[in-house]
């Protein structure tokens, strides 16, 4: 099992999300350049979070065009898994791979802080070792977590139960309250349709350790082993 | 501002535009034995400059222990080394941006982190982490308001891109920051010990490459004018006074404007990691920033260092401007730059590991053995100049010291003259100071900082002091920046061993033992007797505090020339220091952990108001005598505190300092655990007679009858430290404190909800928890809560 950890100009997660799904996983992990495009040997590839090209011009917007991302691309076209954090998760946006934009935060500020999500959905590859409604504790660290999708955008999303992280409460409650950044519906993650591409705001890396103050990231990547091992 | 020759302007000569004296300038042509042309006098400007030449600071210095046994690079490099044991070592240094950030905040706090990362980097080390420590004008104001929140957004801006942790600070706001804001940022990096190098330019022949960002005209002579007289002239004209006279160099601050540079964090990170890289090729020999003063300074010191000579040809220079001229191509200050001198024959070796990085990297000279710095524009000679010239014969000016005049009056105070607090009205008091600036909670500013990234922070903003991991190992480095301008402002000298002490204390509580310290100090115009004399103190103070403590020196920043409309600031040092504990799953944090937890006070009961935080917030002074203190009993609580941690028998622990005993109970409360997040405490008035042991003058022991209330809920005073404990461990507790033969109490009980204080029976505070939590989170939250104008990200 092999899992590559995708390293554009200004990633700054991507040392981070190794050391988690190294120590998580026990697996190998490999660090992909955003300049390498043959990518056929990984049965994951994770985009970290960071700020690829500064994030200048549009989060994410330069690393969408870059070479690695016709890999990711064609990874992704034959089911393989394909995890977006963060700045990941924002690249997968403006590169297609998910629908729906992202906007400033709300408050136009940077905002780095443990928040809860509720679990929505947990038939997929990235969250099958969870329940449906069970809450996770998580650090965000975005300026642009807004996540924005028009009408018929948002009822496809729910229909096809690709929405699998909203922000709650710490009691489950999705509240305006506990939106950090604005997002429509409280949305933290989604999936593509088919399932296997999963952008997420949140960093399961920083809650991997017991001593990071959270484990509850750990089964976003338990959950990935455990659909690879099943396959 | 790209000065012209002189021939423009025939009134005034080049080097006093360029903020050089006569006599300095008869010194240079002394020195080089004739005339320098404007190039060289560019050149001299700058390294003569105080930032990089400290010329009213030098001599003082010297006083500071700067060696021990965890000192492996103490002051004269880019940053000071610490050993931390498991072949590991931490780098750190701190710097202000206080001249840039005044005039352009954003770019100016941007640019001070983006400076102090590429000093940890220089020595070898990954930096990975950050704390900022800002004073502030008053919120009321809203000029100040305006550059508080584009300091903020301007640390936030970089940090977060470059992606390194900013783990605390501290933000304090007082009207004598008003036109002058204190930017000091810090930088801790780790490095394995047998992988540091050093500035030193070794070995003639070797390359010398010039890394990083093309150079442009931004930022030139940044440190010449930005931290001198002329910034001092320029700002005061800011509220309409007449700035034209004097040398004719004052002009409006946003005139200043190009002198101050532009962030680029995304390159950083580029050369943070290719610079580490090349090391990894083993053919680097030296790294340097360029900062202040650019080529001039960088190349000077690496040669000075190494006693070496350097010649560049500023031909090959990779330029993002025109016509760029050889002054300009010097003393640009244009950012995310590193010099690297690389071992001959193998340029290609290291030049491929930045290709692959897309970072621009430049053999632009080579080492040479003659103790020049010379520079070349093609065939062209524009410059030559012994670097020692630069380097060590720098004036040094001693100046006149004179106690100012109303430090006599400030000490007379008495706050005795003023109203006590009394059950009515001291629960509304306390959540008058949460709510106050300097008290309220800082989460409106820290969250806005990525203190996470690179998965080390084990405690972040919010507590006594910052805590980081080492991957690999079970090692944890702990970080606090202080400073206390007020207390200096009323005793450069104590108040400067108090910050010490308070300093240290902090690391205490997480359960680290403090190891080294680096120094800021911002000081007003040092040609002032009275600036002089307060930087004296301070230096002495610090010097005496350090030795008493065993916390030696490593190397630091001093900022002179912080006052607008000929006010100076307060005299305001500030203390980076770093702790290292063993064991970090051992460490505590400030919360209150469990209900029935017993809260212990370590350290003398009662504290005083001369110069306290309830005497600024709600009676508007600032004034009075600082409460004494006494380092020999700062070192034995310290070290009561630490072993109690050790032996695992302390859950939480918190220094006592600002707003006194109520307002750190308070805090303990608001960082509890779910269920513990309350305390009852219980006094008896017998029993707050002070313990033996206790070095407070005989003379100034009051009798118990007359104690205020005031003075046991919000005086302060040093050697204070609130920890919880099991009951079930009080025996082991007890003895350890005697063994350490420190004064200590059991004055309560942690609780589920709500803050009481219960003395001789009757009800003085009662306070609900929420009504506290509602206080301390509003208090910055109308300064810091809303948006602030973004730049650049």
């Amino acid at each position: 099992m092999r899992f590559g950890v995708v390293v554009f100009p200004g990633s700054n997660c991507d040392a981070d999300t190794y050391h988690a799904v190294a120590e998580v996983t026990g697996e190998r992990v490999d660090y992909v350049f955003h300049n390498e495009h043959d990518l056929g040997r990984y049965d994951v590839l994770i985009l970290p979070g960071g700020f690829s090209y500064g994030d200048y011009l549009r989060a994410g917007a330069i690393a969408a065009h870059s070479a690695v991302m016709d890999g990711v691309r064609e990874h992704a076209a034959r089911g393989r898994l394909v995890l977006g954090i963060c700045n990941g998760f924002q690249i997968l946006v403006e590169a297609g791979l998910l629908p729906g934009a992202m906007r400033r935060n709300a408050s136009l500020q940077f905002r780095c802080e443990f928040v809860h999500i509720r679990l929505e959905n947990d038939r997929t590859p990235f969250t099958r070792l969870g329940r449906a409604g069970q809450i996770l504790r998580l650090p965000i660290a975005h300026m642009e977590g807004n996540y924005y999708i028009d009408p018929a955008g948002l009822r496809e999303l729910e229909h096809n139960h690709q929405i699998v992280f909203r922000y709650c409460d710490e009691h489950g409650y999705v509240t305006p309250q506990a939106n950090p950044n604005g997002s429509l519906e409280n949305i933290a993650g989604i999936v593509n349709r088919e399932g296997n591409v999963l952008g997420m705001m949140p960093h399961p890396e920083r809650a991997s350790e017991a001593i990071l103050g959270s484990e509850d990231g750990r089964l976003i990547f338990r959950s990935i082993l455990e659909t690879l091992e099943v396959a | 501002m790209a000065p012209e020759p002189d021939e423009a302007q025939p009134k005034t000569p080049a080097w006093l535009a360029l903020g050089l004296t006569h006599s300095e300038y008869n010194r240079i042509v002394e020195l080089l034995g004739r005339e320098p042309n404007q190039t060289e006098l560019g050149i001299f400007s700058v390294l003569w400059s105080e930032h990089c030449g400290y010329k009213h600071s030098r001599p003082h210095l010297g006083l500071l222990p700067t060696e021990g046994d965890r000192v492996i690079q103490g002051p004269g490099e880019n940053a000071g080394l610490l050993d931390i044991g498991d072949g590991w070592a931490v780098a750190l240094r701190i710097e202000t941006h206080n001249h840039p950030s005044a005039i352009e905040p954003y770019q100016g706090a941007a640019t001070g982190v983006g400076g102090i990362i590429r000093d940890i980097l220089a020595m070898g080390a990954r930096p990975v982490a950050l704390m900022d420590a800002l004073y502030l004008g008053p919120v009321e104001d809203q000029k100040s308001r305006y550059l508080a929140g584009g300091i903020v957004a301007g640390i936030a801006g970089y940090g977060n891109c470059v992606g390194v942790p900013t783990v605390g600070g501290e933000t304090k706001f007082s009207p004598a920051y008003v036109r002058n804001p204190l930017v000091n940022v810090m930088c801790v990096g780790l490095v394995r010990r047998d992988r540091v190098v050093r500035a030193r330019a070794e070995g003639p022949g070797n390359a010398v490459m010039l890394v990083g960002s093309p150079t442009g005209r931004d930022g030139i002579h940044g440190a010449g004018l930005l931290a001198s007289k002329v910034f001092v002239a320029t700002s005061a004209g800011d509220d309409g006074d007449s700035g034209g006279h004097g040398n004719g160099a004052a002009r409006s601050p946003e005139s200043l404007r190009p002198a101050v540079q532009v962030a680029d964090p995304f390159m950083e990170k580029l050369v943070i990691e290719a610079c580490l890289e090349a090391l990894e090729t083993g053919h680097v020999v030296a790294m340097q920033d360029l900062g202040a003063a650019g080529l001039s300074s960088s190349t000077s010191e690496v040669a000075s260092r190494a006693g070496t000579g350097i010649e560049i040809d500023l031909s090959l220079v990779p330029r993002r401007e025109e016509n760029m001229t050889p002054f300009e191509l010097m003393l640009s200050e244009t950012q995310e730059r590193m010099l690297l001198i690389v071992e001959t024959g193998h340029e290609e070796a290291v030049r491929s590991v930045f290709r692959r990085w897309e970072v621009p990297a430049t053999v632009i000279g080579r080492v040479t053995s003659d103790g020049h710095l010379r520079v070349r524009n093609g065939d062209d000679v524009v410059a030559d100049i012994p670097v020692a010239a630069l380097t060590h014969d720098v004036p040094v000016y001693t100046v006149e010291q004179r106690e100012p005049a109303e430090q006599a009056y400030l000490r007379a105070f008495d706050p005795h003259e003023l109203a006590d607090v009394d059950a009515e009205t001291a629960g509304t008091v306390l959540l008058d100071l949460l709510r106050s600036p300097n008290l309220a909670s800082k989460r409106t500013i820290w969250r806005q900082y990525d203190h996470m990234v690179q998965i080390n922070t084990v405690v972040g903003p919010g507590a006594d002091a910052a805590l980081l991991r080492v991957k690999g190992t079970s090692l944890g480095v702990a970080i606090t920046t202080d400073g206390n301008g007020r207390y200096c402002y009323l005793d450069p000298y104590d108040g400067v061993r108090h910050l010490v002490a308070e300093a240290a204390r902090n690391l205490v509580c997480t359960g680290a033992e403090p190891i080294g310290i680096t120094d800021s100090l911002n000081f007003g115009d040092p040609d002032r007797p009275e600036v002089a004399w307060q930087f004296r103190l301070t230096v002495e103070g610090m010097a005496e505090a350090c030795r008493e403590l065993g916390i030696p020196v490593t190397g630091g920043n001093v900022s002179f020339y912080n006052e607008t409309n000929g006010e100076s600031i307060y005299p305001t040092p500030v203390v980076g220091m770093v702790g290292v504990m063993e064991n970090v799953l051992a460490r505590t944090t400030p919360g209150f952990k469990e209900p029935g937890e017993l809260v212990i006070l370590l350290g003398p009961c009662r504290g005083e108001l001369g110069g306290s935080e309830y005497l600024e917030a709600v009676h508007g002074k600032v004034a009075g005598r600082l409460p004494p203190i006494d380092l020999k009993l700062e070192k034995r609580v310290q070290d009561c505190a630490l072993t109690a941690i050790r032996s695992g028998i302390v859950n939480s622990a918190h220094d006592c300092a600002e707003g006194g005993l109520a307002v750190a109970l308070a805090e303990c409360c608001l960082l509890g655990s779910p269920g513990a997040r309350g305390v009852r405490v219980e006094f008896q008035t017998a029993g707050l007679s002070l313990p033996a042991g206790t070095t407070r003058p005989a003379d100034a022991t009051a009798p118990a009858e007359s104690w205020r209330l005031d003075e046991l809920l919000f005086g302060e005073a040093p050697s204070r430290i609130i920890l919880t404990i099991y009951e079930q461990d009080l025996e082991a507790f007890a003895r350890l404190a005697r063994t350490h033969r420190v004064p200590w109490k059991v004055i309560g009980k942690v609780q589920d909800r709500d803050f009481q204080l219960i003395l001789d029976g009757q009800v003085i505070l009662d306070v609900p928890t929420g009504d506290m939590e509602r206080a301390w989170q509003s208090g910055l939250a109308s300064v810091f809560g809303t948006a602030e104008p973004e730049a650049g990200l």
